[in-house]
């Protein structure tokens, strides 16, 4: 009799163990550019964190509740704009950045999502597209942050009174915690009572409503969840940066929002964030090669898909049952 | 007294007259299937029974309530649920999950983010006995894409009983199996008859004879006879439109 992954509850999923080693790793990076003496690694390490974040976001929503949000990188907007502009009002704890971004980017989500759920597929990826596109036409147009060119940030927030954030290892690690934090709060989601139904509202919308569960609910508070957590994203990345402008929201962003979960692998939160690792690191790698890089990239995600449609993770276990079987 | 009452349904599609004038009464308990040849619109009728499709006129009425409006998660709420004709599940969760979730529908909030589901032993057991009475109970723990034919249509009904129906819509629940299997699944219908009421939709004549209270008989959309079925049996009318001359009685 064949058994599924899900009835095993008691024995911890490969996925979450990929997920612990790949933060241990990071959690040795600032080992690593002690040894190479390399100050921009930091600073690299918190943005890949910071859109390993946001990718993870988005895989709850597009992973697990079939909800393909083509304008995700509004809310990396929110959380950046919302430091710059607390900021310029001399509130510049972290907490309260982060919680009015999430606040934002909830109201956002509340009324976009559910105007976007009214449609499905290619068309809700096109709303999704055309209410990020707003979003960032109104930072572009808020020429008292600098409208199109940004605004460079006085000073980073501050944790609990502090400027500890001013140092970038102290920073890495706020990231660093962030993501653990969000990646537990997420996989309690999916595995939550309201994770199934959301599950159930990507396997088969009917089925859901033919035992009483319309899906709309269900989808909007996902939708609104993946927002919030997408907006603490922003948060680092106007930290990261000290620096914030429309460009964090472009739709460029949002479909590299995309390509990270689906190079990674859809729908288990540790492929989201194995694929903003690869995807910013190839990033870094091929631009040093060639100016041209973008070429390259595309080539990899081809190949990518042709060759892996399931991404990192679903070669992974492609490999581990590969591997298994030979021992047998 | 009648649980559930369909007053007056009309249904088109453009020029086609799918569901026409249809009035009938289900009574608690009982079992009324609805007979007719292909194409006779049997199952855009439980479709506006069951919310997925809205009548153009007429009206649903359950319990004495008007829910002609209402959706069909509402229904399932108020006591309504139903099987698909083609099967209908989650593939990819347990056939226990799939059970689970129905449990789940009718049992607390599913906005409850962080207790894992898994480990819930409530939802399992219901989803367990409702498993038991489609004779399914050995399968829980596969996964539902790996069930058979016949064990698919097993599973839709004990996702339907798992809703706690006080009526139940069983769109051709034999349709694709036979012989053995149609037998098992008969039987496993009559010990469940009573306990709720059953509007049966089904082309297996032997199933529909063997099991049902009362038969209704759609033709081009409209009920041609009502009644037990001995009535229908002899009904002259039936015996021509639909049963042809040879049916054995």
């Amino acid at each position: 009799m064949s058994m599924t992954a899900t009835d095993t509850p008691r024995r911890m999923p490969a996925r979450i163990w990929l997920a612990l080693a790949i933060f241990a790793a990071f959690a040795a990076l600032p080992l690593f550019a002690l040894a190479t003496g390399d100050p921009f690694l930091l600073l690299i390490g918190t943005r890949i964190l910071a859109y390993a974040i946001a990718a993870m976001a988005l895989d709850l929503i597009l992973g697990y509740g079939a909800m393909v949000s083509f304008g995700h990188a509004a809310y990396l907007g929110f959380g950046a704009y919302a430091v710059a502009i607390l900021n310029s009002y001399g509130v510049t704890d972290l907490v309260l950045h982060i919680l009015v971004a999430a606040a934002v980017s909830a109201i956002f989500a509340l009324i976009t999502g559910a105007i976007s759920l009214r449609t499905r597929g290619v068309y809700f990826i096109m709303i999704t597209l055309a209410f990020g596109q707003m979003a960032y036409f109104f930072f572009v147009s808020l020429s008292a942050y600098g409208g199109d060119d940004g605004t460079p940030l006085q000073s980073r927030s501050t944790l609990f009174g502090t400027d500890a954030l001013e140092n970038d290892l102290v920073m890495f690690y706020v990231a660093l915690a962030l993501l653990v934090a969000l990646f537990a709060v997420a996989t309690r989601i999916v595995g939550s009572r309201f994770g199934r139904v959301l599950i159930g509202t990507r396997e088969n919308p009917v089925r859901m409503e033919a035992i009483g569960l319309a899906p709309f609910r269900y989808q909007l508070t996902a939708f609104v969840i993946s927002g919030c957590m997408t907006s603490v994203a922003g948060v680092m990345l106007a930290n990261q940066a000290e620096f914030v402008s429309p460009s964090f929201m472009n739709w460029h962003r949002s479909g590299e929002l995309i390509v990270m979960v689906v190079l990674g692998g859809v729908g288990n939160l540790t492929g989201a964030i194995g694929g903003a690792v690869v995807a910013l690191l190839l990033e870094d790698w091929l631009a040093v090669l060639t100016q041209h890089w973008k070429l390259l990239f595309g080539v990899f995600l081809i190949l990518m898909v042709l060759y892996s449609p399931h991404g990192i993770t679903g070669a992974l276990e492609r490999l581990t049952l590969r591997l298994k079987r030979g021992r047998k | 007294m009648t649980l559930l009452s369909v007053r007056n349904l009309c249904k088109n599609y453009g020029a086609l007259e799918v569901t026409k004038d249809v009035s009938l009464d289900v009574a608690p308990g009982e079992l009324h299937a609805i007979i007719g040849p292909n194409g006779a619109g049997k199952t855009t009728l439980i479709g506006q029974l069951s919310g997925q499709t809205a009548p153009d006129s007429g009206s649903v009425w359950l319990e004495g309530r008007d829910i002609t409006r209402a959706s069909m998660a509402q229904r399932v709420h108020l006591g309504l649920a139903r099987s698909f004709q083609i099967t209908s599940i989650l593939p990819r969760f347990t056939v226990l999950e799939n059970v689970a979730l129905a449990v789940q529908a009718r049992s607390g909030s599913s906005f409850r983010f962080f207790a894992p589901v898994v480990g819930e032993r409530a939802l399992n057991d219901a989803a367990m006995d409702a498993l038991a009475e489609a004779g399914l109970e050995e399968r829980a723990r596969v996964r539902a894409s790996a069930l058979s034919h016949g064990e698919h249509r097993r599973l839709e009904l004990a996702i339907a009983l798992a809703t706690e129906p006080r009526v139940l819509l069983l769109d051709e629940p034999l349709a694709g199996t036979g012989g053995e299997e149609a037998e098992a699944f008969i039987q496993r219908l009559r010990s469940l008859k009573g306990r709720f009421a059953t509007v049966l939709i089904e082309h297996d004549m032997e199933a529909v004879f063997a099991l049902a209270d009362r038969i209704s008989v759609l033709v081009y959309g409209q009920i041609i006879a009502s009644g037990t079925p001995d009535m229908i049996r002899n009904d002259p009318k039936v015996r021509t439109a639909y049963l042809g001359d040879e049916e054995a009685a």
